[in-house]
Parts: structure tokens; sequence; C-alpha cells
């Protein structure tokens, strides 16, 4: 059938801010699927909250709507815009529900709109409990036995009947939010109550306990004809109990034999067949590991995080053809772009083996429970592909930017025989350690088998890697040792630090001994035809594909490092840039080369740079390329943290470093040279101290005054930051630094109370160019990811801006910033700016500023990097004009799936994404902004407000204020004080260690719209408070930590009050300012 | 414990060097490369391969090790094996074993740890190619090269298909089938302990061949074509490649399948007269890759052989019938060359969504149909079962 005709504009919805369970997979498959559909002549109008994204570029839709994704604001976008079809599907569960309500609501019907790409009887049949579990008996598939129920009383019994431990999985929620197993009847209470309330429709499913089984995917395609395909199937290394995104996968499946391989191909095509799906499908199968019995565990009938790692692993474009699949086409209309020769209706043959590992954030959350649940946890992941699973699994674990490089990069060799038997038992993000170390002491592979559930075969891959280990410790490295070594993906590094060998002279052994990388194409077919897309993946063994790859013949040749997994700190954003980065050189005739290991990012896919190696960004890895392809340069700057880190490595291999040189980046970051610079530019910044010592500390503080900001250097993110306000807090967090980063000096500031303030800025050398200045809703102290960030900056003075702008200007050229720089700054009340931070290169903001000021700032920044100027390229230099309208960051957290993360925010960054709130009207940009965020207020009218001393006086204005809204005010005994001393009507509650009823019981009672508690400091002090704030985050209260916060939502709430309609901006009409 | 070193010589000169891991012996075969991710003891013992040494495309071989109730002949029928990295263990609750025994014990050279892909690659540009495989390391290729060019496959129809006719009986009770595939888990046994079910599940649902009879002649067969219509009802009898038409019609099908087997079809002068009587008979006819070739050369078209095959478990093939586009598996090095068949005589029912080559032909005004795909799958994706049903629907006159 060809293209539709009557599909002539189609909205797309985006999926929101990243946040555990849903993160910039959904960016990768909208974006294609957006470009899939332009490239057919449709006009596309999206829309998604998050600034951050690639999708949400003016050159990758016609009309983009950065907007809450909300059933209200998507009915007044589709009666704005009249699309005459929607596609719901590459925008996660956020889109899907979206779409589902629209339809059911009867207002796509009404306007004449439709859903493309799926029904709303297929979104139902799949994602409804009862409705799937019918549709799969009805076909023969069968399904663990399950109840949905309402109520806690009929789980408990359903559980009863059918034997604990059981699985309890809310209905219509991402990423498992609220989910469990439950081992008796006490965890089954809690889980359920907590799951009823977390469900969009109010069901959990009560389902037989399957874990322990093989968890095996498969990626399903149908057409409008009913052709299905499986593009490839994956399988957890981690048995049914660990959610999938929280697995290790391997794809294609090890351990299944053709029978059971084609048991569960035939299932898969059965259900997708049976739903109807037009476009791409999830499929999870539970597998018995010891009969052919298995059980459908679950069916996304839309693109999802395991259809972009199928997409990355095979090289098969999911989302694009599902989106020609919803204009109409069917699979054996489209070409397969790889090999340009064939067909979408073929399934992928791999020639090689890949190794998907989640990326965990507990560096972040030193609190949590490591364990691994069927609630999702990981903030993101890296992929590897090698011709082994062995060296798959290594160059996994050395892109994951954890510090890790091999199976002993976590020591457990202080464990006894006993404690390392319970350890195994685990099940948590090190346990592959264990098993390793298990096997290291002899343990057995079928012990370890049955006691961790790990198929036999995964257990002796790590077998043969510990063998390695012990073989480089033991013997003398000889050529063929080495050979080994390289083919199991050894690091040189590594097999230095187990041999003594040195670095070079392994360098020299390879070198002499031809025991170099060689890359190997990913082209769909496993060499069958001819491939004409240069995706490659490195291997020790045999022939190298990419230097006989097509030139493009093109006589410059650029490096782009990407920026590895998504880690709170490390966003999305680092990916808009890189791949803008990426467009821009191509458009000045480059030819462009993309390093990266995430396969959940735009920049990793295929058609995306000149070449793709899908590779771990470490320096021994980014060599091997480079001795490839000798770039004529690298660009850094865009990639984060993890390109940054590079710099050195690069200019040892002789790689120009293109932009702000490595010398002046590191004047940035090293305290001494940076103090030169401010000296010279005659900018001040906090006093402070560098020190050693608790007792140094302690003088240091004393000497500046409290509170302090107290901090080890040679950290990244503002990880172990504290504020302390007194002596003992200095002592508490001292021993607590100590812990994370020991031997590195540990720097004390004076803690500087002013509004803070952040600038990005493009400078060529002579001129800079400044987009504009982002004000931080949230003081000083909270780390800039976290803070409410609104632009143009509403409470600076003019001088304070010119200020900001000639600091600006100043820092920038004693850095001699040629490219991006990025600034922090704390402007006091007595108009005086103070510079904080300063960083030389992309920062978290690029993408949101240069959406809503309209100037392309990494294309730009790009081109000054190649030579460009400012002036040249049209742009005036300076400070540029406001915006006449505002435009506000909101931080976005994923703290409910990370069971035990402390949630108050501090100098620490917490949040795993950004969504935006833009309107003329500042408290309407405000209200949209907590909107996007999820911040649905007043619900029932009551507010927990609980503050540490220094907060009580300003508390009282808030108190008014939402006394003034018609709330009912709780609040512990000082607090409530306060506020009744100062005419404020608050009800007081009792603490959690006196009698009921406590502020616990009324935050359990789910009649609390929101706590404000802002935490006294120190750890053990604040016990209380972390209760506190654990239960509002579980339980699905909004939970403010700082008064600024509360402050701004206070303005959001009143400027709503009555009904507020809201207007709707199109960012791709805003045009550059000057 | 070092291996021992292996070689493969190709006709063209390369030479790759790797771990001998089979048995020793040294052999001279057609090179051919497949790929299957899943099911290698489907291809080690797929008759089809008979004269081929094959080598696996995906790099980590012998996984599973050995499942012995999926062979699909009583011995493997490869003359070598290439694959890049052998499996160490074998993990599967069915293996009796591992790869590298089974080899060993049926005397079948294994050539581990080399570039398949550059090989594949040689292979997909100059063609399917003669080859060598040898642990000697003084191999002369002045001497060897000449050796590899004069090698053919020959009639090794013969070789493959049985010596005398035997029954497969019908199924006579859906149980016999074991488990219906998903049928096994839930509603009922939710207390109790699944018990082992080693057999593999069957997805059919009825008995709907019950009561036909059918004649197989057996040019190679794969055991799954049998049990494909045993396990539907249909009687089987499996008849020797060199079983004259008439003895097959004495019998009295209700269908007779021809079946998929090894080497160049025009090899088989034999059957293709006997096929042209069978032809000429108005039994339903059903045949399968070697089969479909033969009966197209039976009927006056005429096949070549391809540049490299196609080998695989992800071919694309149209059911022009339908529009459908189903995945396939195969194995072929030759194919029907369309242009030639009689437009009087058979029209294109199948076509490869990927090159365009001929994939089946439906024979006019006879009950003839002939697939070059697998629909007994095994290893590979079942899709295509459904022309069983067709075969059946067909001898029942139900179909044309």
């Amino acid at each position: 059938m060809p293209k539709r005709n009557d599909i002539k504009k189609v909205l797309v919805i985006g999926s929101g801010p990243i946040v555990i369970g849903q993160a910039a997979e959904f960016d990768y498959a909208g974006t294609q699927a957006c470009r899939s559909l332009k490239e057919e002549g449709v006009e596309v109008v999206l829309i998604n909250s998050n600034p951050a994204t690639i999708m949400t570029d003016k050159d990758i839709a016609d009309k983009v709507y950065i907007e809450p994704l909300t059933v209200k604001v998507l009915e007044q976008l589709i009666l704005k815009e009249k699309p005459d079809s929607i596609l719901p599907t590459l925008g996660g569960q956020a889109g899907l529900n979206l779409g589902m309500e629209l339809a059911e609501s009867g207002f796509l019907e009404k306007n004449g709109v439709k859903l493309i790409g799926t029904t709303a009887a297929t979104i139902k049949k799949a994602e409804d409990r009862l409705e799937f579990k019918e549709t799969m008996e009805k076909i023969g598939e069968p399904v663990a036995p399950s109840l949905v129920v309402e109520n806690v009383d009929d789980g408990i019994e359903f559980a009863k009947k059918i034997g604990y431990p059981v699985v309890l999985r809310p209905a219509y929620t991402l990423g498992g939010s609220g989910g469990g197993i439950a081992n008796n009847e006490h965890e089954a209470r809690e889980i359920l109550a907590n799951g009823l309330r977390l469900s969009r429709v109010g069901q959990v499913l009560v389902e037989r306990c399957i874990a322990g089984w093989k968890e095996v995917e498969y990626e399903v395609i149908r057409d409008n004809l009913g052709n299905c395909i499986t593009v490839c199937n994956m399988e957890n290394v981690d048995p049914v109990g660990v959610h999938t995104g929280d697995s290790i996968v391997v794809a294609p499946s090890q351990t299944l034999s053709d029978k059971e391989y084609q048991l569960l191909r035939s299932a898969a095509l059965n259900i997708i067949d049976e739903l109807k799906i037009t476009g791409g499908c999830n499929v999870q199968f539970a597998l018995h590991p010891n009969s052919f019995e298995y059980c459908v565990i679950e069916v996304n009938p839309r693109v999802s995080r395991s259809s972009a790692l199928a997409s990355k692993a095979t090289g098969y474009p999911i989302a694009k053809v599902a989106a020609k699949i919803a204009l109409g086409y069917n699979l054996d209309e489209i070409k397969n772009a790889i090999t340009g020769k064939t067909y979408a209706s073929f399934e992928p043959a791999l020639d090689y083996c890949v190794v998907k590992i989640p990326r965990l954030p507990f560096d972040k959350f030193i609190t949590a429970k490591r364990t691994l649940t069927t609630q999702m946890k990981a903030t993101g992941e890296v992929m590897s592909i090698c011709d082994s699973f062995e060296g798959a699994l290594m160059k996994a674990i050395r892109s994951l930017e954890q510090h890790v490089d091999c199976l002993l990069s976590y020591d457990f060799s202080a464990l006894n025989a006993e404690q390392l038997v319970k350890k195994l038992s685990v099940v948590y993000d090190q346990r592959m350690y264990v098993i390793a170390e298990a096997l290291r002491r002899g343990m057995e592979a079928e012990t370890i088998h049955e006691i961790t559930g790990w198929d036999l075969w995964f257990i002796d891959k790590i077998d043969i890697l510990v063998s390695m280990e012990k073989t480089l410790r033991s013997q003398l490295v000889t050529p063929q040792l080495l050979k080994e070594a390289k083919r199991l993906e050894f690091p040189d590094e590594v097999i230095s630090r187990l041999n003594g060998m040195s670095i070079e002279n392994i360098k020299a052994m390879r070198e002499e001994n031809s025991i170099t990388a060689a890359y190997k194409m990913v082209d769909t077919c496993a060499a069958e035809f001819k491939a004409e897309t240069p995706y490659f993946y490195s291997v020790y063994h045999g022939e190298d594909e990419a230097k006989e790859a097509d030139s493009t013949g093109k006589d410059k040749k650029i490096l782009v490092l990407g920026s590895g997994p998504i880690r709170i700190g490390q966003g999305i954003e680092f990916d808009y840039c890189s791949v803008h980065a990426t467009w821009a050189f191509e458009r000045a005739g480059y030819e462009t080369i993309i390093v990266n290991n995430n396969p959940e990012t735009v920049s990793t896919d295929f058609d995306i740079a000149d070449k793709l190696y899908f590779e771990p960004l470490t320096p021994e890895d980014v060599e091997n390329i480079v001795n490839i392809e000798h770039p004529d340069g690298a660009v850094v700057q865009f990639g984060g943290q993890t390109a940054i880190k590079l710099t050195e490595a690069l200019m040892k291999m002789g790689v120009k470093i293109l932009g702000t040189s490595a010398e002046n980046v590191d004047k940035a970051e090293d305290r001494e040279l940076f103090d030169e610079v401010l000296a010279e530019t005659g900018i001040k910044r906090p006093a402070g101290h560098t020190v050693y010592t608790a007792e140094e500390a302690i003088k240091a503080a004393n000497e500046l005054g409290y509170p302090v900001l107290v901090r080890p250097s040679y950290v990244l993110g503002g990880q172990g930051m504290r504020i302390a306000f007194n002596d003992d807090e200095i002592n508490e967090f001292i021993g607590i630094i100590n812990r994370i980063a020991q031997d590195h000096p540990i720097l004390v500031d004076k803690y500087m109370m002013g509004k803070e303030v952040e600038v990005d800025a493009v400078c060529d050398g002579e001129d800079i160019l400044i987009p504009g200045i982002m004000e931080h809703v949230e003081r000083a102290g909270i780390h800039s990811g976290d803070s409410i960030s609104i632009y143009p900056a509403p409470t600076l003075s003019e001088k304070v801006k010119e200020t900001i702008a000639d600091y600006t200007r100043k820092l920038a050229k004693a850095l001699n910033v040629i490219g991006l720089i990025n600034i922090q700054f704390i402007a006091m009340p007595n108009e005086e700016v103070y510079c904080i931070e300063v960083n030389p290169r992309s920062s978290r903001t690029v993408p949101y500023i240069s959406k809503v000021t309209g100037i392309p700032i990494v294309d730009l920044a790009t081109r000054v990097i190649i030579g460009g100027k400012i002036k040249e390229l049209g742009y005036e230099p300076g400070l540029q004009k406001e915006a006449d309208y505002f435009a506000i960051k909101m931080p976005v957290f994923s703290f409910e799936k990370v069971y035990g993360a402390e949630i108050s925010l501090g100098p620490e960054m917490k949040s795993t994404g950004e969504c935006l709130g833009i309107a003329k009207d500042y408290n309407e940009a405000l209200y949209k902004a907590f909107l996007g965020a999820g911040v649905v207020l007043p619900k029932y009218k009551q507010v927990i407000i609980t503050v540490k001393d220094s907060d009580k006086a300003e508390v009282i204005d808030i108190g008014r204020r939402f006394e003034a809204l018609g709330y009912r005010i709780y609040a512990t005994r000082s607090t409530a004080k306060v506020l009744r001393d100062n005419g404020v009507n608050a009800l007081k509650v009792n603490k959690i260690s006196q009698e009921s009823p406590t502020v616990m019981d009324l935050i359990l009672g789910h009649k609390i719209d929101l706590v404000i508690d802002t935490p006294t400091q120190g750890y053990t002090k604040n016990r209380d408070g972390f209760l506190i704030r654990r239960t509002s985050i579980e339980t699905g209260v909004n939970c403010i930590t700082a008064l600024d916060t509360a402050k701004a939502l206070l303005g959001s709430m009143e400027a709503a009050q009555g009904e507020l309609k809201l207007s709707l901006v199109d960012i791709a009409e805003i045009d550059k300012r000057g | 414990m070092k291996a021992l070193k292996a070689f493969l010589i190709l006709e063209n000169g390369n030479v790759f060097e790797g771990e001998s891991r089979g048995s020793q012996k040294e052999v001279i075969s057609e090179l051919v490369f497949n790929t299957s991710m899943t099911g290698y003891l489907e291809v080690l013992t797929d008759p089809s391969y008979a004269g081929q040494a094959v080598c696996m495309t995906y790099p980590l071989i012998g996984n599973y090790g050995i499942c012995l109730d999926d062979e699909e002949a009583d011995r493997p029928w490869t003359d070598g094996f290439i694959v890049h990295e052998l499996s160490r263990v074998d993990s599967n609750f069915r293996s009796g074993g591992s790869l590298e025994d089974y080899l060993k014990k049926h005397d079948i050279p294994c050539v581990a740890g080399i570039d398949t892909r550059a090989l594949t690659k040689i292979l997909r540009e100059s063609g399917t190619m003669n080859a060598m495989i040898t642990t000697n390391e003084n191999y002369d290729l002045n001497e060897i090269i000449p050796r590899l060019k004069a090698y053919t496959t020959g009639k090794v129809v013969e070789k493959v298909s049985c010596k005398e006719y035997y029954d497969v009986p019908a199924v006579k009770d859906l149980k016999e089938n074991g488990v219906l595939a998903g049928q096994t888990t839930t509603q009922a046994s939710i207390i109790k302990k699944p018990e082992t079910i080693e057999r593999v599940p069957s997805r059919i649902k009825a008995l709907t061949g019950a009561g036909l009879k059918v004649a197989i002649l057996d040019v190679g067969m794969k055991k799954d074509i049998a049990l494909n219509l045993a396990m539907r009802g249909c009687d089987v009898r499996v008849f020797p490649e060199s079983t004259k038409a008439e003895e097959i019609l004495s019998y009295d099908p209700d269908g007779i399948m021809i079946s998929n087997g090894p080497g160049d079809p025009k090899e088989c002068d034999g059957v293709i007269k006997e096929l042209s009587k069978l032809y000429e008979s108005d039994k339903a006819i059903f045949a399968i890759c070697l089969g479909h070739q033969l009966m197209a050369l039976a009927t006056g078209a005429d096949t070549h052989k391809m540049k490299y095959g196609h080998r695989g478990a992800n071919h694309p093939v149209k059911d022009k019938l339908t529009g459908r586009v189903y995945i396939s598996s195969q194995n072929h090095g030759y194919v029907v060359d369309e242009n030639t068949v009689d437009p009087a005589v058979a029209e294109s029912a199948f076509i490869n969504v990927n090159d365009g080559t001929n994939e089946g032909l439906k024979y006019k005004n006879k009950r003839i149909f002939t697939v070059q795909f697998h629909p007994e799958a095994c290893g590979g994706p079942l899709d295509s079962a459904y022309l069983f049903e067709r075969f059946i629907s067909m001898m029942k006159g139900e179909e044309k």
C-alpha cells in the first residue's frame, strides 16, 4: 500500500522531562521519526516540555511547542494547529497515555483528528492489565496467573491463593513505579497501598512470581498489511526479578537454542498480530530455565528504551520505520537505510555480540538502597559491541564513567567465604563483580548459578575473564598472551596493573606484533550484502573495515567526542551539543566522526555523522580510532566532562584540540591558576582556603566566618559539597569527604547569600556574544542544575547585568576562550558580583538558552572554533536584547524511583531532567514550568510546613500566602509557633517520635498537597526530616526543600487562581534577537 | 592446553589460520556461509549441506550445546564447519554434550578462531568457492589450488537419500505432539512446580491432515518436513530418491512431497524424469527447495547457480497471492530462472524481497505448488508453516 494521502499534518507527542524510566531514548526515537515524516513531505507539529532535546529544534519539526504535556494543553494545541493526525507512540508512556486520554474523551473524533501508528483500542489491549490478560488467553499466549485489584484486601486474598512471593505492578506507570516483589503479607500490604495510589487508574496487578526465570525480549514490527518481523531479541543476564532497564542485557540471546528462540519469536508475532499494532512493539517473556514453559511479562505497543537499544544493536532504525508505517507504507516498500539495497521487511542478522550495562545513580544517592528490583533505577546505559561476549562486557564496563575498568574494580577480597556467599545472593548493581570474586576463590560455577540464577554460560564468560586476570598476574607477558588479553578487551592499563609491565612496554609489544584494534561494520546483515553506512566497532582480530570505507571526499576531518551514559549531572543536553556541533562541522565541509557509547542518544544514530564509532570513551579506545582516522582535530567542549577528560590524552596523541586550548581549560579548573586570572581581571570570588585536615578547615572557616562551603577538589558535579554553619558540621563533612575523595585538598569558601546567576557565551577570541542572563530562583547553595532558572533575569538591576556582561567578557578573554563558556556568578544585594565557577565548555543550559533566544549557540560556537568571527557570522557581539517573554527551566527529579535517596537539595546535583515554562507573563511561565514538572495544585488545599530555625522568619509570609489561597496549614511545633505568633492559623502536628497522629500519619493519609521541609544540617540530626521527605515522595506528595522554591510555587498558584488560559508559544518562530 | 592449528585454504589462494576443533581430517569441499544466529545443529544435520563446508557468520557458536532432538537427520552432513568462537561450555537444559565433542564423534573438521566476517565478505564478493580444511602446516598452495579448482560436489543426492522407504505414522491425537505452545504455564499450574517438559511445544492446533496419505520423495529430506505432515495427522511414507513414479503412485497417496536436498539440481536427471511423470498424474504435489527446482526442471524451466546463494533464517519472501511478506529459513545455492518458466505451465507465486529471485511456483491447472524456502523451518522462523495447511487443503480438494 502506498502512502496514505489523508495525512498532511501530524502532531508528534514527546516524552517530557528526563526521569528514570523515560530518558534520552525518546529524543532519539522522536527525532528520527520527525525527520522520517518530514522526508515524506508531512508537516510536523511537535510538543515536548523538555527543552534539552534535539527533537524540539526547529530543524527537526516545522512547529515546536515546548509546553507542559497535559490533556488540556494538547487540546488547546490541537485547536490552534489543527493537525489531521496524532502520532503518540514515540513519546514513551507519557505520550501514549496522553494520546489515549484524548481519544477516550472523544475530543479527537470531535475535531476530526485521528491517532496514527496505533489505535486507542490497541493501547488499551496492551496496557490495561485485564484486557491484556484476556487477549493473551484468547490467543493462547500464557501470562503468569494474576489478578487486577483495586483495593488492598483483594490483593492480599489473591496473593494467599497463588502463594508468596508475588509481584505487584501498578497499571499505567512508567518504569514500573511503585511496583515490587512482596515476600509476605506485610510487604504486600505496603506495596499495594502505594501502587494503587500511583497508578493512573488505581489498579495494581498481583501475579505469580516468576523471579529466576530467563528474561528475554523481542522487538517486533508489524505493518498495515499484517507483515511482522522481529528486529532483534535480547536476553537479560540477570534473571526475571530485575527490571530490564536495570539488567545487563545481551543481544542476540546467547543461551537459547533455535527451538526456544523460535518458540518465543512466534509468540511475539502472534501477540503483535492480535493487538493489531502498526509500528514497533516490545514483548518481554519469562522463560523457564529448565523447560519450554514461558509466559508473557509485558508488551509495550510503542517505541521504548529496548527498541532504541535494538536499533543501535542491529542498525535497524525502528522509529524511522514505525513512522513510515504510520504513514501507510508497508515493510517491503521501505528501504533498509544501511544496505541501501534490501528492504525493511527482513530480520537483521548480527555477526557480533552486544552488551548493555545500566548506569545506576548510587554514586549520587549514597543513602539509597542499592538492590535492584522490578522498579527501574538506572538513569542511563552504555552499550558495547564486540565479536565476543567477554570483549563486549569489558568494553561496556569501562564505558560506564564510574571509575571502573575491569572485574576487579570493586574489591570484595576482604569478605570471608560465608560473607561472600551472602553477598552473592544480593541482587544489586555490583553483583557481577561479586561473581568474579567467587570464581577467583574457586567457587563452583554451578553453586554460583544456583545462588544468582545467572546462566552457566554467562558465568563461564566471567570465569574466562577471571582466568585471564590470574594469568596476567602470574606470567610474563608474551605476544601470544597479550594478543589473547586484548582479544578479551583488557585495557593496557589493567594489563599493566595486573602484570607490572609498563604501559609503554605493552604498547611497544603491541605495535611490534601488530596487536592493534580493527574496526568492523554494523551492517544489519552479517556481511551478506555490501553496506553503505559506516557504523563501526572494534575487535582485536582480523581485518579492518574502517580504512576501506568509502571516503567522503572531504579534505578535513573532525573528531567529535560524545558524552557517554546519561547520569545525574551529565544528561541529554550534552548530546544535544555534540549533535549540533557535528551538524555544524558538516555544513562547514568537514568529514565528521562521532565516538560515543550511549545507545539511547541521537548522536549514536548512524546517519548523524559521516562515521560513527560505537566505542568506550577512554584514552586507549580513542587513540585506536585516532590511529586509523588521523583526524585534523578534535572537539571536546561539547561532550561534557567525559570529553573534557580526554583533552590531555588527545594532545599526547598529537591531535589538535579545536577551540579553547587545554592550557586555558586548566586555568579555569585549577584554583591557583584561576585566582591569578581573577586577580588579573579584577573580579572577585568568595574568599576561601585550600586545606587538608579538619583542624585546618575549622581554622579557615572561623577566619572566613560561617556559613562556609566545604567541598573536595577534583570532584565533579558538586559531589560531596556541603554548607557548614559551625565547627561540628565541618568535622562531620570532612569525614564524609574523606570517604569519597581521599588525598585531595579540601576547599573551604565563604558562603555568599546572594542571587545565583548563570551565563553561557560564545567567544571568538576578540568578541563575545551573550545570548542572555539566567537567574536562579533558589539562592546560592543549591546546585545550578537543581535550581529553577529564569530568562531573562527578573530581579537584577541594569547595573548588575552590565557588570555580569563585563565580567563575562573579561573572563572569556583572559582565558582565551574560543567557543563556549559558562560562568556562574553571585549577585549580592549591594550589587556586588562574585564569580563562583567558570566552565570553558558547553553547559546544561545551552539547549535551553539557544531555544528561548533563537540563537543557535552550538552552531555559532562551532563556526567560531573553526575560525569564524561573530560579526562576520551576522551577529552583533555583546549581551543580546532581552526577550519579551519569560522562559523558565524547571528541574525534574526521580526521587520516588530510588528508594532511600535523600531528596533535600544542596550543592550536589540530584535532578534527572528539566522542563520549560514559557509565557509573556512571569507567573504564567512559572505556572507552566511547574505544570510541566507534574506539580498540579491545589488539590486538597492542605500543606505541611516544617523549617529549620534560620528559615523561620522567612516562612511567615509563605504561611500567609498559603492561607490566602485557602490552604489549611499544618506545622511542626516550633514552626507552628512562629506562624501562629505572627497571625497565621497553623495547626500543630506531632513529630514522628511523638504520639499519633504525627506528621507521618498526615502524609500517609493522602490528603496533603505539599510538604515544605527545609532540612537542618547534619545527617544524624536530620533523621526525622529525612523520613518526612522520603515518605512524601514515596506517597506522591510534592515536597519542597527550599523556601525560594516554595515562593515561586506560590507565585504560580496565585497567578493560576480562577481559570488561567495558557498561551502557546511556537519556538520555531523565535528569531534571533539583536 | 594448546589447540592444534587448522588452515582454511580457499580456491582463490586466501588462507585463514585458526584452531582445529573437531576432527583433524583433511577435507575439500564447497564453502558457503550461513547467517542464522541460532540453529547450528540444524545446519550441521541438514542433508542439503552435503558436499559443503559451512561458515557460521554469527561468532558465538555452541553456546547451548547439542540438543539431539533438534537433529534434522541422524547424522551431520556438512563436510566441515567454520566458526569464530566455539563455546567452552554447553548451557541448556536439553543439552546432551558439547558441539566440539559432537563434531569429533562424527569426524567433522572444524576451524575456529578465524575472522569469519572477512571470510564471508570474500564469499560475497567472489562467490561460493571450494576450499580445504587441513591441519597440515606445510601445505603447498601450488599443489592444493588445482585440486580445489577441480573439485565438484557431484551426485550428492544419492548419498543423502534413504535407501529404503519407511513410514512416519500420523499423529492420531493432538496430545502426541506434546504440549501446545503457550499452554504450559498459568491457569492450572498455579501452585504446583512446573514439571520439566523437554519436548518442543507444538504450534499445531488441529489434525487437519487426518486420513490423508502423503508420499515424500526424499532427495535429502530434513526430518521436520515429514514431521510437519505427520503432526498434522497425515500418514507419511518416505521414498528413496531412486523410486520410480509408478511405485509412488501405486502407494496411492493423496499428495506427494518432494523434499529439499543438496547439490546442483541438474545432476538429478533420474529424479527429474520421474517427476515429469508425477506431474502428469493428478496428485497434489508440494515441493520444497531442491524439490522445487527439480519440478521446475521437469516441466521445462531452467535453474542456475547463484553467486553465493541464500543461507540463513532471515530471508523475506513475498506470497504473491496475498501480498504478505514472511521471514523464511533458506538454504540454497541454485535458483529457478523465472524467465524460463513457461507461463502456460506455472506462474511465480513467491519472490525474494531482497533480490527479486524466484521463491515459489504455482502450477497452472494442477494441484502443484513448490517453494524455494523452508516452511518446516528448523532452524529459523515458523512463519510459513501455513503452507503445510495449504498443501493439506489442496490434497482435500479445498484449494486448487
